[in-house]
This record gives C-alpha cells, sequence and structure tokens, in this order.
C-alpha cells in the first residue's frame, strides 16, 4: 500500500501529503502549520509512551497525537 | 514630538520577546511571561523626537485565531488601528512565517519585516537575499540579530520611515483562483456601501476574511440585518473549499518567494538532531525528563532557602525594634500580627517564585519544555489533560502560588482552567506540618504511611476531578495537540533575568495585593472584639469556629478544629499555630490533642483529608483570581476544593471507622 495515513508511516519513512481529513477547524489548522497536499511530512518518532508523534514538515518539527496525524493521508511511493 | 504606535507581530519561538526586550530595554508596563503571553506587553522607546510604543502581540501563526492567545493578536491587528506592524521573521523557518505574511500584508497596515538571523541560522548556513526578499512582497525588510540587538537601529528608522509614508500600501498581491477573485471583488463590492459597519477594515479584506470564514465578522454584518452576496447562498462544504483555496494560494506565494530568496538549501540536517535523540529516546526520554525535574524543584525551593532565612532574619530586625518602641498593645498587634504578618507572607514566595520562573524561562528558551510535554502527553492526555500540564502539577508539590503561574505555559482555555482547578489538590509543603502533627498524634509508628497515603490520595483526588471537568464541562472544547517542537537553542542567562525581574514584580502587584489583605482580615478575626487574647475562644475567629462547628459535626470536627480550618485560608503552616493557642500553648498541644476526648484517630484522619483538600491559601487563591481572570471560575476553583473536601473527610470518617475503630 503506498496511500497510508501518518499514523501508519514506519518511523523514519516519509510520504508525500494527499489530503487531510477531520473536522473543519483541526484540517484547517495541520493546513496552516503547513501540512498540505503535496508537502513532504517526515514521521521522525513516536514519543516514549506511544503517543503523540514527532513528524518533520517543511524544515521543522511539529508534534501531533495519533488522532491528529490519522487526520492525514500520506502517498509513501511519490516520498522516496 | 510623535508618539508611533508598533504592534510586534510574529510565529511563536521566533525571538519575538527577545526583540522587543532589545527595542524597549526596561521601559516595559507589564511583565513578561516566557511561553504564552496571556496580555499584550507593552514597552517605550524613545528616539530624538519620535515616541515609539511597542505592543508584543502573542505569537501566532495565522490569523484565524485557533487559541485563545491567536484571538489576542488578531483582535490587536485588526481592531487597534496602529500606525505599522512589524512581523519578525525566523530566517531557518522562512516559508511557514511568510504564510503568516501573505495574512499581515492584506490588512493594509504599514509593515516592516525585521529578518532574524538566530545563530541556528548561521549554524545552518542559511542565506538570505534580503532585497530578493524586499523587492518581491514589496515589504521593507531589516536584518536584525534580535539576541545581540544588531540591526535595531535600521529597524527603527524603517519603522518611522514607513509610517511617515503618505501614499497608501502596495504590497504583493496574493494569486487567488479566478473565481474566489470574481466573489472577493463582488463581496467587496457590496460592503463599500456599508464602510461604518467595518470598523478598520478595507471592503476588500473584509469580504476576503468573510471567504475565509471569519465568523465573528460574520455574525456582526448578520445582527446588522446585512444579507452578505455569495456567502449567505453557499452551503458549509462549499465555503471549506473556498477557505482552502485561500489558504493554498497563500502557501503557493510564500512557497514562490522563499524559493526566490533562499540562497542555501535549509532543513536539510538538524545540528540538534543527536541531542533530540537523546532527549526523546523511547527507554531514556522519560527518566531523563523525571531527573530533569526533580533537579529544577529542588532548586526551586532549596536554592530560595538563602533568600528565606535572611527574610525571616529582616523580620526578626523588625520586630525586635518595634519590642523597643513604648506603644499601644493593639496598634502593637496590628503592626506585628498585622502588617509585618501580611508582608512576610507575600515576600515569603518571592524567592521560589523568581527561581521557578528563571528556570522555567531557561527550559522555554532550550526548547526543552516542548520535549518535556511531548513525553508526558500521553500519560496526561488518559486523565484528561495535556502534557504540559505536568510541571505545573509537579511543581505544586513544593508551593501552588508558582505552580498556577507556570499554566501559563498551556494554550488552550479548557486545558488551563482545568489544571489550575486540580493544582490546589497536590499537598504543598505548607501541609506538611499539619499531618505530622495529627499523624504523630493519632497513628504512632504509622504516621509515615498516613502521610503518604495523603499525597496519594491528593493526586488520586486531581485525576478524578480532572476527568470529571473533561468530561462533564469542557466536553466540547477541542483540545488537539497540534504543537511546534521549536529546534534546540542555548539559553539567554540575561533574557532569562530580565524575565524573572517581570515575573516577580508581577506577582508582588497582583497576587500581593490579595494576600496581604487576607492577612489583614484573619488577624481582625483573632483580634476583635477589642481586649481578647489573639485567636481566643472570644475572638471573633473564636465565636465564627463555634457558629460554623455545627456545620463539620457530620465530619466529627470540634469547634477548635474549625477555628484552625478558618486560619488554615491563610497559610496551613497557621493551623497548627492557632490550634496551639485554642488548646492552651503549643508546648502541651500533643498531649492536650490526645486527651480531647471528642477527637479519635479517624477524626484526625478526616481532618488531614479536609486539610488537605479545602482551600489552599490566601496566596494561591490571590494567583488562581489572577491567572483565572474572572471571579466565575475562581468561585468554581474555590466552590469545587471545599465540595470535594467535605465528600471526601465524610467518605474518610465512616469508611475509615469501619477499619480503625471509633
Amino acid at each position: 500500500m503506498s496511500i497510508i495515513t501518518v499514523e501508519q508511516l514506519p518511523p523514519g519513512s516519509s510520504g508525500i501529503v494527499s489530503e487531510i481529513q477531520g473536522e473543519t477547524a483541526i484540517r484547517r489548522r495541520l493546513m496552516e502549520m503547513g501540512i498540505l497536499p503535496g508537502s513532504k511530512l517526515t514521521l521522525v518518532k513516536w514519543a516514549p509512551l506511544g503517543d503523540p508523534a514527532e513528524c518533520q514538515i517543511r524544515g521543522y518539527k511539529l508534534s501531533l497525537r495519533r488522532a491528529e496525524a490519522a487526520l492525514i493521508t500520506v502517498d509513501t511511493k511519490k516520498g522516496e | 514630538m510623535k508618539d508611533i504606535r508598533i504592534l510586534l507581530a510574529g510565529n511563536p519561538n521566533v525571538g519575538k520577546t527577545t526583540l522587543f526586550n532589545s527595542l524597549c530595554g526596561v521601559h516595559q508596563h507589564t511583565g513578561n511571561y516566557p511561553g504564552v503571553t496571556v496580555e499584550i506587553k507593552e514597552g517605550k522607546r524613545q528616539i530624538n523626537d519620535h515616541s515609539l510604543f511597542v505592543s508584543d502581540l502573542p505569537g501566532t501563526y495565522s490569523l484565524s485565531a485557533f487559541t485563545p492567545d491567536e484571538q489576542v493578536a488578531r483582535d490587536a491587528l485588526l481592531t487597534s488601528n496602529p500606525d505599522a506592524v512589524v512581523q519578525i521573521v525566523d530566517a531557518t523557518n522562512i516559508e511557514r512565517n511568510l504564510f503568516l505574511t501573505t495574512q499581515l500584508m492584506e490588512i493594509g497596515l504599514p509593515m516592516v519585516i525585521a529578518l532574524n538571523m538566530s545563530d541556528l541560522a548561521d549554524e545552518q548556513k542559511i542565506t538570505i537575499d534580503a532585497e530578493c526578499l524586499e523587492k518581491n512582497l514589496k515589504i521593507p525588510v531589516v536584518r536584525i540579530v534580535a539576541r545581540n540587538g544588531e540591526g535595531i537601529e535600521k529597524l527603527v528608522d524603517t519603522i518611522i520611515r514607513v509610517t511617515e509614508k503618505k501614499t497608501p500600501v502596495d504590497y504583493k498581491k496574493i494569486e487567488y483562483p479566478h473565481s474566489v477573485t470574481t466573489h472577493i471583488a463582488e463581496i467587496g463590492n457590496y460592503l463599500s456601501s456599508h464602510v461604518s459597519l467595518l470598523g478598520k477594515l478595507s471592503p476588500h479584506y473584509a469580504a476576503i476574511r468573510l471567504m475565509e470564514g471569519d465568523e465573528h465578522l460574520e455574525k456582526m454584518l448578520h445582527d446588522q440585518g446585512l444579507v452578505i452576496p455569495f456567502i449567505d447562498k453557499c452551503d458549509p462544504a462549499e465555503r471549506d473549499g473556498i477557505a482552502e483555496d485561500i489558504l493554498l494560494a497563500r502557501y503557493r506565494t510564500s512557497e514562490e518567494v522563499t524559493t526566490c530568496a533562499v540562497k542555501c538549501s535549509m532543513g536539510a540536517v538538524m545540528p540538534a538532531d543527536l541531542i533530540d535523540q537523546v532527549l526523546t529516546h523511547r527507554l531514556f526520554g522519560i527518566p531523563i525528563f523525571l531527573s530533569c525535574m526533580w533537579f529544577a524543584f529542588q532548586i526551586t525551593f532549596s536554592a530560595s532557602n538563602p533568600f528565606l532565612v535572611g527574610i525571616e532574619y529582616l523580620f526578626g530586625i523588625f520586630t525586635e525594634m518595634m519590642n523597643g518602641v513604648e506603644m499601644d498593645p493593639f496598634i502593637r498587634s496590628f503592626l506585628a500580627d498585622g502588617v509585618i504578618g501580611g508582608v512576610g507572607s507575600v515576600l515569603v514566595f518571592v524567592p521560589s517564585i523568581f527561581v521557578m520562573f528563571i528556570l522555567l524561562s531557561i527550559l522555554e528558551d532550550t526548547g526543552y519544555l516542548a520535549r518535556a510535554a511531548f513525553v508526558m502527553d500521553r500519560f496526561m492526555h488518559s486523565v484528561g489533560l495535556h502534557g504540559k500540564s505536568f510541571i505545573p502539577f509537579l511543581i505544586g508539590f513544593g508551593c501552588n502560588v508558582p505552580a498556577i503561574m507556570a499554566t501559563r505555559t498551556l494554550q488552550s482555555k479548557a486545558d488551563r482552567i482545568i489544571t489550575i482547578i486540580t493544582i490546589p489538590f497536590m499537598s504543598c509543603a505548607a501541609r506538611l506540618p499539619v499531618y505530622v502533627l495529627f499523624a504523630g498524634v493519632f497513628f504512632g509508628a504509622a504516621a509515615g504511611n498516613v502521610i503518604f497515603f495523603l499525597y496519594v490520595l491528593g493526586i488520586a483526588v486531581a485525576i478524578i476531578s480532572a476527568m470529571i471537568f473533561r468530561r462533564f464541562v469542557f466536553r466540547d472544547e477541542p483540545s488537539p495537540f497540534i504543537m511546534e517542537l521549536p529546534p534546540y537553542r542555548k539559553p539567554s542567562g540575561l533574557a532569562a533575568a530580565v524575565h524573572m525581574w517581570y515575573k516577580g514584580k508581577e506577582y508582588l502587584k497582583r497576587a500581593g495585593i490579595v494576600i496581604f489583605g487576607g492577612v489583614l482580615v484573619v488577624w481582625a478575626l483573632a483580634t476583635f472584639p477589642v481586649g481578647v487574647e489573639y485567636g481566643s475562644v472570644d475572638s471573633l475567629a473564636g465565636i465564627l469556629g463555634q457558629v460554623f462547628q455545627p456545620l463539620f459535626a457530620p465530619l466529627g470536627f470540634n469547634w477548635q478544629l474549625v477555628v484552625g480550618l478558618i486560619f488554615g485560608f491563610v497559610a496551613k503552616e497557621v493551623v497548627v499555630g492557632s490550634l496551639g493557642t485554642l488548646y492552651g500553648g503549643e508546648e502541651m498541644l500533643e498531649s492536650s490533642l490526645a486527651a480531647d476526648p471528642t477527637l479519635s484517630p479517624v477524626i484526625a484522619l478526616a481532618y488531614m483529608v479536609f486539610v488537605l483538600l479545602y482551600f489552599p491559601c490566601v496566596a494561591a487563591f490571590g494567583v488562581i483570581r489572577q491567572e483565572l481572570g474572572n471571579w466565575k471560575w475562581t468561585c468554581i476553583a474555590v466552590g469545587w476544593g471545599i465540595l470535594v473536601a467535605y465528600i471526601v473527610a465524610f467518605i474518610t470518617l465512616h469508611v475509615g471507622s469501619l477499619f480503625i475503630g471509633a
């Protein structure tokens, strides 16, 4: 599968964002933080207790909980 | 002489506060907080015949105002009509910073960009063609180094220059899709015949804001009976799509400008990655975090000790001086127990607050505070709190006052209120003497276990309260965790010291008044009617104790214990002292308590539980009021504490009776 959510992304790997779901306010916020269709997103790692995740997007680090990570779909084929 | 009012805007963690300090030095009105700025700080700089009034807005990623902080920033930008807006842009993360620029420039105010070349930008060898940036955006760009004040003079000159320009601003236009442009024009046209309703906004900009989904503006126009073309016919899904088209167009503009201006590839290798791998390591992350917190906790309460000794010494001298002067016993009591006692209650917290804030500000500046929240969030979230709530809780075991102030790092209002309400359940150091007395008298060898039980009970009550408030009061308040992990930076000792100074001042000014007043009230209760022994059965406090005793009869408390609770409002240390007075001297207190037939181990346990939970102290109350900002939530916080204390003490008494025996 090359189309997966960020939550399913193996730590250390990247994908190109294809879709952002969720309710308007949260989706809008994720987009404002630079998570847009076409952006490259890397899942750096998960926190020691398994949540939240550390992601890299547009040259900076962003932390998202599992719930938010599940809203973002990425294409891993293009991310390689 | 000319006054120029400017707003300082920018993303969080870009050096905005550092620039503000360089601009205004010590000429600041309100305190500077680490993390979230709840209010707008204002400062002043004098340049020749101009007075520059600078307002430092809370850090914001966008003008759509997602957090309470961002709303403060947005409202100031849209309604306060400043002479100019200065945006500080971080050179290491220019693309996301410019996204805010694309929003700011449409407001149509004179604008200057302060391009902050942080040490990190140098390390990453980022070179930015400021001229290209300026030419592209048509906004003056000034290179600065906020940390050492480089470029500040030029920035000030540029600010003055743009405010003196008579021609209207003409910045780069964002290229929206054709359909969006048409609708903006249509709405703008319509609004130009209702300009008076728009306040400071231009019809064109108001149209863009409506298209972006500014509900506040839309409601305001609807309230005036306006039917907005296009917007009112549009279904929500379509409007969402348009808002996103606008957002994408803004990002495209910022990408385009970035590509042209940034000469060196950025974000390729993060130099601090190695540090991060250790600090948030799967196995070591939590132990490292806990040791960091343990050290911070130790330093906060041991580094402040010498100062406390100093303060006590000074007060000893005052009292001695007073003893040498002939005066009316009533006035003496007022000065000694009221005034000096009151000032003492305020000052006693100052050292630990100063130390706590300096550490917090260093942790914040280095970028570790965000990692601490990152590491702890899973656990805190499961009980309805936020990763960032953990640190205030921990500080609470030392003293609730700095703990409540430390909640300023929380962004969501719900998270912050829940944290403030639950912090008082952390058993602070001042409650320990009460436990030591009662557990020692009634539980003998088991005293240690009883005290440990009380600490655990406090944590359990805090967790349950947090879950209740999250579930029933703030159920619909979204509190997502979308948090930037700022790059690790070297902390600046000077900046931390400046922060600390303003925080301490702020505390003295605001909470100090409430604390001092509270101490005076209790002094009056213990003193009046004139002539009675201080805090005795005949004093107002004693009378109150007897009046309220029936209320506490279900908990088994006698009137002396109730008087103790009344004095406990001032500070928990006072409980023991006042019981000493009521039981005929502190030396005999232990034997008198043991001999009192109205008391028993179970009642003592219920009393300790009540003291743990009911009300932190007047100082904590002062900061709760200050931090929550309104009486409604302050009353809920206090009421909740008393209610929970009563219920839990009642359960303790009855369940305890089954085990310990009456």
